[in-house]
């Protein structure tokens, strides 16, 4: 019964810690989509993100100072995005797909030439990276069964970061469903037209949804290098930003839907781990690579059998041009 | 025989000074992880280092990136003049045994994996008998009876170390339970430090003390959970030790730095040969780490038992079973 329960404690917290930053670009995403600029770039942003965030907290020894310069890199693509896709009216996917190259090559070039280490940045010492926070009444509960393990594992115990995703998700639910800013997006990404017939602006919308994008990813990769990782190393996100990507489709672009979609996706990547060599009652032992399939097995039958048609924001992906 | 010796070497010296063609021009190809991985390329490069540093002879060097130019890297050096190719890591093997048979006058030196050719020399090791020794430690140190393993790729060079490792840890306490993680099936598993901290925080939760990791750059991030839950962690192929003092027990020491030196630098006296060589506690070629960072963390007790070990190892009283046979 312990055993079982530490279990269940031990892979809900690695749950939680992976998901975090795939909760920070889904709903970056959720963002950009939702105003009708279709974003394959979550990926090269994090990355950006996490190198600008890994180089300035080394350099400066704190981590707000790493977050901010990956928050700034991060947007700095997030408007060149914008730039050709809202005001050039440029292809969305390809515009998407140069940031992620760029990144990739520009990101392990730049820490070569300022720290020679390989494309990798120094580890960082435990004063510039967030450090796990620890709640009030763990000690109080510990003595507690189940719920005491579970708040000290689950609930406490992780950086401030894990905490802001966990903040943004009824946060986003709520600028896109209860505020005027939030109607508006959702109206751009339907119909343009009626948006600029009614006075607002598509392309100052546009750029706004797009500069939350960029914060949001800039976090992501700021949680990668800085908080959960401890360096930032060459192509660290490893496909992070295209499994966001799919979480938020999964989530039918709505943010509770996205982040369990995170979770799970989390989940399998956890259960993955801890099912590695450990035996099986009446089954025995499983081949790693039977287990390291299940996330995307777990994913197609998913979005086959029970997700449901999946409708995007009519707009998404087609550049607004106001005489057509 | 030797005064023949002398001779060649003499006039290889004569003639290399004169014509640019009989010069040694070495080139290093990393694998897959990067030079500067704290690991297993880091060692490498630290061979070509000492080599170019001890004969002032610059070598020419690749760095792998995806799995498609390992080939094309070794064609490229050998195009631009290098006439002694260092191809680091197993997974250059097939690309070698085809470029090695393609150009007879070019020397290859492979680590980690054996060509049969008449102009490859392929280094291996025995990790077996290095994992052995810090198995040994981990378990001496474990106050849990919990040990853990995190490899990189699935592959049976890294089977290897973590058999080792087990027998070792099962040499000190036969009851002690080996949690083994791998962290993936494709390259990328040797750089994907995150995946190795997680894999490392769950065997922790699950009661171990000690982790070894064997992954290369994935390798730091396990080391780097080890440091923030306040436990252990053994580091592997280069000295990890000074990553995290006092919170790495001691590195596997695989001496890719000496076989890359040792490579270049035959080819560069001349007294270079084709072959296989595999080298274990017994060549030096593979050991464990003591320094001034975990000085603290090796009672005197556990020293002498790990060097008995070794001595034992080497006069053949204890045998450490390879995985791959």
């Amino acid at each position: 019964m312990d055993d079982i329960l530490l279990t269940i404690v031990s892979v809900a917290g690695a749950t939680i810690r992976v998901a975090t930053p795939l909760v920070f670009a889904a709903l970056a995403g959720l963002y950009a989509e939702r105003s009708g600029v279709v974003d394959i770039g979550l990926e090269g942003k994090m990355l950006a993100a996490a190198f600008a965030a890994a180089a300035a907290a080394h350099v400066t020894g704190s981590p707000w100072v790493g977050l901010l310069a990956g928050i700034a890199a991060s947007t700095l693509f997030a408007l060149v995005h914008a730039y050709a896709c809202i005001t050039k009216a440029g292809n969305q996917v390809v515009s998407g797909m140069a940031i992620n190259i760029l990144v990739a090559g520009l990101a392990p070039t730049l820490a070569i030439a300022w720290f020679g280490l390989g494309g990798n940045t120094p580890s960082l010492a435990s004063g510039a990276r967030f450090q796990a926070i620890r709640l009030p009444f763990v000690d109080l509960l510990a003595p507690v069964p189940i719920i005491g393990p579970i708040y000290a594992q689950v609930i406490s115990g992780h950086n401030i970061l894990v905490y802001i995703a966990a903040a943004l998700v009824p946060l986003t639910g709520w600028v896109l469903f209860r505020t005027r800013f939030g109607l508006r997006l959702r109206a751009v990404g339907e119909n343009p037209s009626a948006v600029d017939t009614a006075g607002v602006s598509v392309v100052a919308l546009r750029y706004r949804a797009m500069i939350i994008c960029g914060v949001l990813c800039g976090v992501a990769g700021a949680y990668l290098s800085t908080a959960h990782g401890a360096a930032f190393v060459k192509d660290m996100t490893a496909g992070k930003g295209f499994l966001a990507l799919a979480a938020l489709i999964f989530g039918r672009w709505l943010p509770w839907p996205a982040l369990f979609a995170c979770l799970l996706f989390a989940l399998t990547d956890a259960m993955q781990v801890r099912l590695q060599g450990t035996p099986i009652p009446g089954i025995g032992v499983i081949p790693v690579q039977f287990i390291q399939m299940l996330p995307y097995v777990l994913t197609v039958l998913l979005l086959a059998g029970f997700v449901g048609k999946a409708i995007a924001p009519k707009a998404s992906g087609i550049p607004y041009v106001k005489e057509r | 025989m030797i005064v023949r010796g002398i001779a060649v070497a003499g006039l290889a010296l004569a003639v290399s000074t004169g014509a640019a063609q009989a010069q040694s021009v070495p080139a290093v190809i990393f694998d897959m992880g990067g030079k500067f991985d704290k690991s297993f390329n880091e060692a490498a490069y630290n061979g070509a280092e000492r080599f170019k540093r001890e004969f002032n002879v610059e070598y020419r060097e690749f760095e792998i990136s995806n799995e498609a130019q390992r080939e094309q890297a070794q064609v490229n050096m050998v195009r631009r003049g290098a006439n002694l190719v260092v191809a680091i890591g197993f997974a250059q093997a097939a690309a070698v045994t085809k470029n090695a048979a393609e150009n007879p006058n070019v020397r290859f030196c492979i680590i980690d994996s054996v060509v049969n050719a008449p102009n490859v020399r392929s280094y291996t090791f025995k990790e077996h008998e290095g994992s052995y020794l810090v198995g040994m430690a981990a378990a001496m140190a474990s106050k849990t009876g919990k040990v853990g393993f995190v490899g990189g790729m699935d592959i049976p060079l890294i089977r290897n170390f973590a058999f080792g490792y087990e027998q070792g840890a099962k040499a000190v306490n036969p009851q002690i339970e080996v949690f083994q993680n791998m962290t993936g099936t494709t390259p990328a598993a040797w750089r994907d430090p995150t995946r190795g901290g997680e894999l490392a925080r769950s065997q922790f939760d699950r009661g171990a003390d000690v982790v070894y990791a064997a992954a290369g750059a994935t390798g730091l991030g396990v080391l780097q959970a080890a440091a923030d839950l306040n436990r252990l962690a053994i580091g592997v192929d280069s000295n990890q030790n000074h990553l995290h003092p006092g919170k790495v027990l001691t590195s596997m020491l695989k001496r890719v730095d000496t076989a890359v030196y040792t490579c270049m630098k035959d080819a560069h006296e001349n007294k270079w040969t084709a072959g296989a060589l595999r080298l274990g506690v017994a060549e030096d070629g593979v050991g464990w780490a003591l320094d001034q960072n975990n000085r603290p963390l090796i009672s005197a007790d556990m020293e002498r038992r790990i060097t008995e070990a070794r001595q034992k190892i080497i006069s053949g009283e204890i045998t450490v079973r390879p995985y791959q046979q």
